[in-house]
């Protein structure tokens, strides 16, 4: 009986193991960005994201508070696709960073309702400018994280 | 659990012990953090937010503002992103030119028109969501994310300086999102205030040497505008209706 049991449960497992296997291949083709990758992690951003927008947001235009974490305007800036023509294309043209999980998804997006889904002219250079972040300042960043 | 190096010449100063940094919620960035992070992903300084001892306000001179220039007009247009195309009834408007006319003296005079933000808005008393709202530096502002486009606040203010949006837009200004189904108006072009610049209808009349307009902090009692309040006589229109509007007239 016990030896059915782990038969069965072999099976069990091998079989969603290709299953996965098998979904893997149709994951989206999620653009690369220009920037240094989120402290928080991708995982984590791709879970929250939306919260941390909603919360800044409420923050820079209610009270005016621009020194943010996370603003839609670096997010199209960063995570800008480059067309054929080198300029950043528009959530509109296939490819476009948001597009690719959204679409994945099956969840509509309505920020570029209102807001351009493409960086301003300079902004992609600017951000390319930034430097780094010294170990004290990654540090002192987790280190208020964990409040 | 060990971070891994984020700089490649350095090790970190002070190492996270295992339970600070899954507490930090920051577990997953082990895999993800690479050399090269910038100050920017992090933000984190001394916020700057609106001051509530601040009132911005403008002042007007109708003696300096000329019938035939268009120039604040076309500024916003050009900062906010919006245009006339066409549709007189329906095209978005933030700023215009009135031209007044005295019937018995036939004095004739030009001035520039928008939200004037006021102390006690009606549109932000009308507004069913609470998308109207005045800043407490006494910006009024759409909040778009829940305006739901009823345009209550247009029937109710006074100077019909707001605009509804009828048709999707593309491309906007990334300072100034605007969509399809909502009411706007001007912002007293807050992105910029807020970075310490004037607004733009306010710069490009100073540009063409008319210098009509001058904008500034109203409750601060050595700034320009508001000694020039002091010592010169100014009016807000329809002082009737006791909105108090931010935006003031002279020699109107």
């Amino acid at each position: 009986m016990m030896r059915l049991v782990a038969t069965l449960l072999v099976f069990i497992s091998l079989s969603t193991g290709l299953a996965v296997a098998g979904e893997t291949t149709t994951y989206p083709d999620i653009p690369k960005a220009v920037g240094a990758p989120h402290p928080e992690g991708n995982a984590y951003m791709r879970i929250n994201h939306m919260r941390l927008m909603r919360h800044d947001r409420d923050l820079t235009m209610r009270e005016g508070d621009r020194s943010i974490k996370y603003s839609i305007k670096e997010c199209v800036a960063c995570h800008a696709v480059m067309g054929p023509d080198a300029l950043p294309i528009s959530v509109q043209e296939e490819g476009h960073f948001c597009r690719a999980c959204h679409e994945y998804a099956a969840v509509k997006i309505d920020c570029f309702q209102c807001h351009n889904s493409k960086p301003e002219e300079g902004f992609v250079d600017l951000l390319k400018q930034m430097p780094p972040a010294t170990d004290d300042e990654i540090q002192a960043y987790l280190d208020g994280m964990s409040q | 659990m060990k971070l891994p190096a984020l700089n490649n010449k350095s090790e970190r100063p002070a190492e996270l012990n295992r339970r600070e940094f899954f507490k930090s919620g920051a577990a997953v960035a082990s895999v993800t953090l690479a050399p090269g992070v910038t100050l920017m992903a992090f933000g984190g300084e001394a916020s700057a937010k609106a001051d509530p001892g601040k009132r911005w306000g403008m002042l007007i001179d109708v003696n300096k503002c000329s019938t035939d220039c268009n120039a604040c007009v076309t500024a916003c247009s050009e900062e906010n992103g919006w245009k006339l195309d066409g549709h007189p009834e329906t095209d978005a408007q933030w700023i215009r030119k009135v031209d007044l006319k005295h019937k018995e003296t036939g004095r004739e005079a030009s001035l520039p028109m928008m939200c004037q933000h006021c102390e006690t808005p009606p549109c932000v008393d009308v507004c069913p969501t609470g998308a109207s709202f005045k800043r407490v530096d006494g910006i009024v502002l759409v909040d778009k994310h829940i305006c739901i486009g009823c345009r209550y606040c247009m029937m109710a203010c006074p100077f019909k300086a707001r605009s509804f949006v009828h048709e999707d837009i593309e491309d906007q200004k990334t300072n100034a999102p605007r969509g399809k189904g909502t009411v706007e108006s001007c912002t007293l072009c807050v992105h910029r205030v807020d970075a310490g610049r004037v607004p733009a209808c306010v710069e490009s009349c100073s540009a063409t040497g008319n210098g009509a307009m001058m904008f500034g902090d109203l409750n601060d009692p050595n700034s320009e505008i508001a000694q020039a309040l002091k010592n010169y006589p100014s009016m807000g229109l329809r002082d009737d209706l006791r909105v108090n509007p931010g935006v003031r007239y002279t020699n109107l």
